[in-house]
């Protein structure tokens, strides 16, 4: 630790031409597995889940994984402004786009926060070498929203926790490694009151995974059945029925998302691609470059790209300093989610008549149809804009909340709709 | 608005905003509503003095800035007449001291003195690269050694005011800049009416308008790069301003839901308000990220200086008239009446999304530039 403090800290223009030169040597173009969603088969996707932890491991290998990480966990210990700097000269290289979101933020955002010392040195290094994928236990089939709503239990047995219930949307879990998992451990105080978070292995005796077709066809959602799962206490994240703290900052960073230091991914390569030059290849391919209508829309897209990455910006920048509220990642997401649909909406439009029925090898364009009807996704996965819009007027603007009719009482004694089964313990 | 000024700036801010509620406050506007200014006289020199007007030009011209930024310095004070509603020649005569300042010649810098200590006031125009639809209409010819102006333009900010006017006309050679005493014969002057009630605007008429060669701005038929630059100071201050605009009249409205009752209970407790006053929320922070950006771009001539101005007054130009209109919604009627005082910001984002381009000029120049680039690649 006081090593890592004397010494001085690497110039971020020095490290800039650093990464570029490894990057010129060690990262490839993106693959179509980095930017599509969407596989014919388990095999194809298996070898782009293989592939992402092989990039990981060259980051890792070449000294550049987790530069915001701490070095006594493998870290190199640098600044956001590193990170940056490193994502921007990764600009239309690969990256390990799967473990971005959820494994490096939030799974291991909320390690660095709340983990034991055992805990870290066990994962985080995994982690940065692309041993570990990670996952979030988190919605459940009574629902995503009211997260501190679970009803997934974990009951004390001697030295270990027996978890049942199950969850559900969790990207990834069939083919991660482990997950967070919040449940609740007490069902006679308040919603609040009674959670806690566990280190889950997803591979294991008593935890069933099944698949959830999306509309576009990708089968990258799970569900998961949890019948006497056994963990260790040692895999406890945060106190006992003080899951709800950890909660709160598992929440900050999920919105806070692709943004955080703590993501390498490539500057301007959104998983599912941005605005540009999408639309503008969507539009070449259609032959409408020159169409007057289609150029508007072209600098629609444009404009939600540019004032997108600079709101991140001033985010990444203000929460941190304090010079904005620490709720403002919720404005990002909000944003991100809204011009995110209305990119889609602009591409479906600009390539007509060709986005409802193609070939496979129609180009960028035999996706737009797909992209249009999983619309909706951008404003659910990581909590929906509607919550977004919640913390924003609640918290940032100090509005009254909401009427509920689960605080301050028992939580098994909180209304739950039809679907919700409770597994409710004594 | 910069999240981080230095203590330089923080205390110019301060600064402008005294002079600002001391001199201008709305209750003076209001009274000030159909002065041909809009601005008690001592008002403009007294901002000269704080620095208003020589942000942009250098120390060697008697100018000087705070951060090495000037123009970042400058969109303060945009962004403070924007959140103030403040009348006065902000945007055009800073664009014409910064021309100034990049050019020589005696007249010129005779000129930019009479302006950097406020005596006087300075106006452009024919400054449109980006309404392509709406060509030029100003000639300008030589003769011998005079130079000979004809044609109208129009919308002229302050026209009335000023006493110099920084005119854009196409000459054979091409677009060509020459700075003209108001006072020289064959140039009249008619107010136009305007959205905004603080600042005037007018339409200036030419008419063989004789002006001694020497007055040129840069290179004759040459003026092309200038005038490009000079559009986008303008459009960056001018984002600046209706960032400024967009956040007293979020401010006000926000406000407005925390003391308005109605069934029983404050607006701000109705969730469909509450969502509606996040989506601004949204717009406005990405409002202010986009111009800051745009300024210090500009500011450091960067090279995606042009798509960031670009994107900043299309996307402020929409989403800045969305948020005040919306603020006007949620006031329920009395947000349409001139007892109210939001509509001074209303007027001030509505008009500068036309001004230097609309956010579908701006649009079309995004389109050029991804397709230029797409063509390139
Ligand atoms: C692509 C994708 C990936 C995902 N990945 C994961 C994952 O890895 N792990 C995981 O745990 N979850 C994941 N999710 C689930 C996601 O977090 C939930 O879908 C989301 O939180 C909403 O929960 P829900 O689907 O149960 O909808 P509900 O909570 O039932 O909400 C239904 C609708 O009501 C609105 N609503 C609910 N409450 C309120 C309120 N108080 N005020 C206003 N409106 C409200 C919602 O916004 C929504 O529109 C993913 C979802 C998607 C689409």
């Amino acid at each position: 630790m006081s090593a890592e403090m004397n010494e001085p800290i690497e110039d971020v223009e020095a490290f800039r031409l650093r990464a570029r030169a490894w990057i010129g040597e060690n990262m490839g173009p993106p693959q179509r597995g980095d930017l599509v969603r969407y596989y014919p088969d388990d095999a194809e996707e298996l070898a782009a889940v293989t592939r992402d932890r092989g990039l990981q491991r060259r980051l890792y290998d070449g000294g550049f994984a987790g530069i915001c990480f701490p070095r006594a966990y493998g870290g190199l210990g640098l600044t956001p402004a590193h990170q940056r700097a490193f994502n921007e000269e990764l600009a239309g290289r690969e990256f390990p786009s799967r473990l971005t979101v959820p494994t490096f933020t939030p799974c291991a955002a909320v390690l660095l926060d709340f983990g034991t010392e055992e805990q870290k040195l066990r994962h985080i290094p995994a982690i940065l070498r692309g041993d570990e994928i990670w996952c979030q236990l988190l919605s459940e089939p009574g629902g995503g929203s009211d997260v501190a709503g679970a009803t997934t239990s974990a009951v004390q047995d001697g030295d270990h926790w027996v978890i049942n219930g199950s969850k559900v949307w969790t990207s990834g879990a069939w083919w991660g490694d482990y997950a967070l998992c919040l449940a609740r451990t007490n069902w006679h105080v308040s919603k609040h009151q009674g959670l806690t978070v566990f280190i889950v292995k997803l591979h294991q005796p008593g935890l069933e995974i099944g698949r959830i077709e999306r509309l576009d066809g990708s089968t990258e959602s799970c569900q998961e059945f949890l019948t006497d799962v056994r963990v260790p206490d040692s895999d406890r994240v945060g106190d006992v029925n003080e899951g709800w703290v950890v909660g709160t900052r598992w929440m900050f960073h999920e919105r806070v998302g692709h943004n955080s230091p703590l993501v390498t991914m490539a500057a301007g390569a959104f998983r599912g691609g941005s605005g540009e030059p999408y639309v503008v290849r969507i539009a070449r391919e259609g032959g409408q470059l020159d169409d007057p209508r289609t150029r508007d829309l072209i600098g629609e897209a444009r404009t939600l790209d540019l004032v997108g990455r600079h709101l991140l910006r001033r985010l990444a920048l203000g929460v941190p300093s304090g010079k904005l509220s620490e709720h403002s990642p919720a404005v990002g997401r909000l944003f991100g989610g809204i011009a995110a649909v209305r990119q889609s909406t602009i591409a479906f439009e600009i390539a007509g008549g060709a986005a409802g029925t193609w070939a496979e090898d129609d180009g960028a364009t035999a996706d737009v149809g797909m992209r249009f009807l999983m619309r909706q996704a951008a404003c659910m996965g990581g909590g929906t804009t509607e919550i977004s819009r919640n913390v924003i007027a609640e918290r940032m603007l100090g509005m009254p909340r909401e009427p509920s009719m689960d605080r301050n009482v028992a939580f098994r004694d909180v209304p739950r709709g039809p679907r919700q089964t409770a597994t409710t313990e004594a | 608005m910069l999240l981080v000024l230095s203590p330089d700036q923080d205390l110019f801010r301060d600064t402008t905003v005294r002079l600002l509620a001391d001199r201008a406050p709305l209750s003076r506007l209001r009274q000030l509503q159909t002065d041909p200014a809009g601005y008690e006289p001592g008002y403009w020199t007294a901002g000269a003095e704080l620095g208003w007007t020589s942000l942009l030009v250098s120390e060697a011209d008697g100018g000087g800035n705070l951060s090495g930024d000037g123009l970042v310095d400058l969109s303060i004070v945009a962004y403070e007449f924007g959140r103030h509603a403040a009348p006065g020649p902000l945007v055009d005569t800073s664009v014409v001291a910064s021309a100034l300042s990049r050019h020589d010649g005696e007249a010129l810098k005779a000129a930019l003195g009479e302006i950097l200590s406020g005596a006087a006031a300075a106006c452009c125009m024919g400054v449109t690269p980006w309404q392509p639809n709406r060509p030029a209409t100003i000639d300008i010819r030589r003769d011998g050694d005079q130079l000979v102006i004809n044609g109208t333009a129009r919308p002229v900010e302050s026209a009335g005011q000023a006493q110099y006017l920084l005119v854009t006309g196409n000459a054979a050679e091409g677009p060509t800049q020459v700075l003209t005493p108001k006072a020289a014969p064959g140039i009249t002057i008619r107010p136009l009416k305007s959205l905004d009630v603080t600042r005037r605007f007018a339409e200036v008429v030419f008419q063989d308008v004789r002006v001694p060669a020497t007055a040129f701005v840069g290179a004759y038929g040459g003026a092309a790069d200038e005038v490009a630059r000079q559009a986008q100071v303008a459009a960056v201050l001018l984002a600046a301003e209706s960032v400024g605009a967009m956040e007293a009249a979020f401010a006000m409205t926000v406000q407005w839901a925390f003391d308005r009752y109605s069934f029983g209970r404050p607006l701000a407790s109705y969730q469909a308000l509450k969502h509606r006053f996040a989506d601004m929320k949204s717009w406005l922070e990405a409002s202010h990220a986009i111009s800051d950006a745009a300024a210090a771009a500009v500011s450091a001539n960067a090279a995606d200086a042009a798509e960031l101005v670009s994107a900043a007054k299309a996307y402020i130009g929409e989403y800045g008239v969305e948020l005040a209109q919306d603020c006007v919604q949620l006031h329920g009627g009395i947000g349409v009446t001139a007892e109210h005082d939001l509509h001074f910001f209303l007027r001030r984002i509505t008009l500068d999304r036309t001004l230097y381009g609309t956010p579908g000029d701006h649009r079309q120049r995004l389109a050029d530039m991804a397709v230029g680039r797409e063509k390139a690649a």
